[in-house]
């Protein structure tokens, strides 16, 4: 087992390091960070001098290390776009994105799972052959569709909800939140759903699929001979059973919801890291790419390796073995 | 002679599968099939169906501009049945256009990742060695992102690359290029384990012993006993790509809005719907779902009908 975390964990560096070397590249190669820097009419002795003091004319190998570690104490250069601190950029915005992104995993798990659950134990009523026909619908809606189509019936039409922006926000350090005044809430409502929705769509589908099966189970029928309650075995028995996959769709999905951000935020102008990367796209702002990329990078690893973990906490028998069978890759 | 009993003889073999028996017993598959096909014919055929031409200035008048949809508002005209968006373009043809387009960029962006997923699978699979494992890290790295990341970051990196006039030129082989580049991992993979279990079988190694090259083995003996799952995975991939098409062009950097697909004009539908003209938005959006979701049944229904598992 121990064999098996370190694997992991040396695995995750070498992922983490090819994304630094394409993340490097960004910044070095594509962008240049002495034009970024100096006024159109600065001689080429001057960029030169520039360039020698930045350490720029060293071997790639060394401003590889010097990026890095730059990069480790939030130092990311300046923006191409505003000329302010790349670093200072998306911390501001970092809060945003993940009061949404916290929002919306919520609303995905203690929406989608019991409706999985509970189209899995009824798979013949009615009410389960509405939710998986929508749900087929929600898959197939693109993630900004779906913002259009809220703001559209919600802001536009009724009037009830913000369409727009965070609302009020309340600084509490240098973290600026949503949670504590009531128009800031409700402005979480449209983009936490929107971006909630084609993952609470999987979520269902999947546990409705592991739900099904493990009912069909020797144990399931075992333990009604036993004479316990549905209740019982329904959340005792067979939801405990559908975890192992859940938790590994579900870690992925958290990646996914990082994702998506980039595209709900544009929908709903809400002033998170992924409008900021949107707009450096578009400018072709190549410090804050690099930047967000790393960041990305550091993030979707930390996932994976939790989510590979938390398979020793939910199956005994990884544990027991010791082996490192990923139960369901992706 | 011997060409039309070649036809009618695939034909038949066609009429007599088992997927074709799977195909007909699924009314659900066949309405999407047909919806797909409506859509693809009609998108194709727009320069001969499409009352109006709207991307050329010449033939838009502004005092047709924001024209309701005939069905819903007296204030329609027959002649723009969709309604006008605020230029005076006629919303029904800036659809059948547009759909073409995004057709045309998910088909091209699906057969880039064909290409190369394909290819690096068979030279993985074929192989094996340090080439297998370089290629197989690579797809694990990129895997780790979501397609809609990497293709947004290929976008930027082009985009710092080559000056924002030459962008607008190429912004199509632009989005081609990142959403195909996006999609070849699960290719790959799939290929690649298909030939680690093919390379071993006898045919495989009779060719060899015959002395064919390791490329014809490949591409005229490996390649089709793998074009099954390849099948499948283009097919649920058409429906993501028309999507990350959708949504790289409603962020603004995938088509230009000279030449608008389906998520330009849903982009440029958003502008204007905090003033109520929701027609603008909603029928590409509708299109677009339509059009997805019709590819996506047809997808999940080939996924079943060619895994032997299920029969």
């Amino acid at each position: 087992m121990l064999a098996f975390i370190l694997r992991r964990i040396l695995q995750s560096i070498a992922v983490l390091v090819a994304v630094g070397l394409v993340s490097f590249s960004l910044f070095r190669y594509v962008g240049d960070p002495i034009n970024a820097m100096v006024g159109q009419d600065t001689t080429m002795e001057e960029r030169e001098v520039l360039r020698e003091k930045l350490g720029l004319n060293d071997s790639a190998p060394i401003q590889f290390l010097r990026f890095i570690g730059n990069a480790a104490r939030g130092n990311f250069g300046l923006s191409y776009r505003t000329s302010e601190p790349v670093g200072r950029l998306i911390l501001e915005r970092v809060p945003a994105t993940l009061e949404l992104s916290f929002c919306a995993a919520v609303f995905v798990l203690f929406v989608g799972v019991p409706m999985g659950v509970y189209t899995g134990l009824y798979p013949k009523h009615w009410s389960s052959r509405l939710l998986q026909a929508v749900s087929l619908i929600g898959i197939s809606l693109p993630t900004f569709l779906i913002g259009i189509l809220l703001i559209l019936v919600f802001a536009v039409m009724l009037h009830w909800l913000p369409s727009f922006g965070r609302g009020e926000t309340v600084q509490v350090g240098w973290w600026t939140t949503n949670f504590l005044t009531w128009s800031g809430l409700k402005a979480l409502i449209l983009p936490a759903i929107t971006l909630g929705l084609f993952q609470l769509t999987l979520i269902m589908r999947l546990v409705r699929s592991e739900m099904l099966e493990v009912m069909r189970a020797d144990y399931i029928k075992f333990a009604r001979a036993r004479g316990l309650t549905n209740r019982a075995i329904n959340f005792g028995h067979a939801l405990k059973n559908t975890l192992v996959p859940v938790i590994t769709v579900a870690g992925l999905q958290l990646g996914s919801l990082i994702a998506f951000a980039v595209v709900t935020e544009t929908v709903f102008a809400w002033p998170g890291v992924g409008q900021l990367f949107i707009q450096s796209v578009q400018f072709s702002d190549i410090p804050v790419m690099a930047a967000y990329l790393l960041l990305i990078g550091l993030f979707f690893v930390l996932i994976n390796l939790i989510v590979d973990l938390l398979y020793f906490a939910v199956d005994p028998r990884l544990r027991s073995q010791g082996g490192g069978a990923r139960v369901a890759g992706h | 002679m011997a060409a039309a009993s070649g036809l009618s003889g695939w034909l038949h073999r066609m009429t007599d599968s088992d997927v074709w028996w799977s195909f007909k017993s699924s009314p659900m598959t066949v309405a999407a099939a047909v919806a797909t096909v409506l859509i693809i014919a009609v998108a194709f055929l727009s320069p001969l169906l499409a009352p109006h031409t709207p991307f050329d200035p010449v033939t838009l008048n502004l005092s047709d501009g924001l024209k309701p949809p005939v069905l819903v508002s007296p204030d329609g005209e027959w002649a723009f049945p969709l309604g006008t968006d605020d230029q005076g373009r006629d919303i029904l043809s800036s659809i059948m256009y547009g759909t073409r387009l995004s057709l045309v960029v998910s088909l091209a962006a699906v057969a880039v990742a064909m290409v190369i997923g394909i290819s690096l699978g068979l030279i993985s699979g074929y192989f094996g060695g340090t080439i297998d494992a370089v290629i197989m890290r690579v797809a694990d790295v990129q895997l780790t992102f979501p397609a809609i990341l990497v293709a947004l970051l290929i976008d930027g990196v082009v985009r710092g690359l080559i000056s924002v006039k030459r962008h607008d030129e190429i912004a199509i082989f632009v989005v081609v290029g990142a959403i195909g580049l996006s999609f070849w991992v699960s290719y790959a993979r799939t290929v690649r384990g298909s030939v680690m279990v093919e390379r071993n079988k006898e045919y495989v190694q009779a060719a060899r012993v015959i002395g064919l090259s390791p490329l014809l083995i490949m591409v005229r003996h490996v390649l089709p006993n793998v074009t099954g799952p390849v099948l499948v995975i283009a097919t649920l991939n058409l429906g993501l790509a028309i999507i990350t098409e959708a949504t790289l062009s409603f962020l603004g950097v995938g088509l230009p809005s000279t030449e608008p697909s389906l998520g330009t004009l849903i982009r440029l539908g958003n502008e204007v719907l905090q003033s109520g003209d929701w027609w603008i938005t909603v029928f590409p959006g509708v299109t677009l779902a339509v059009l997805v979701l019709a590819v996506n049944l047809l997808g999940d229904w080939l996924r079943d009908a060619l895994n032997p598992k299920l029969r």
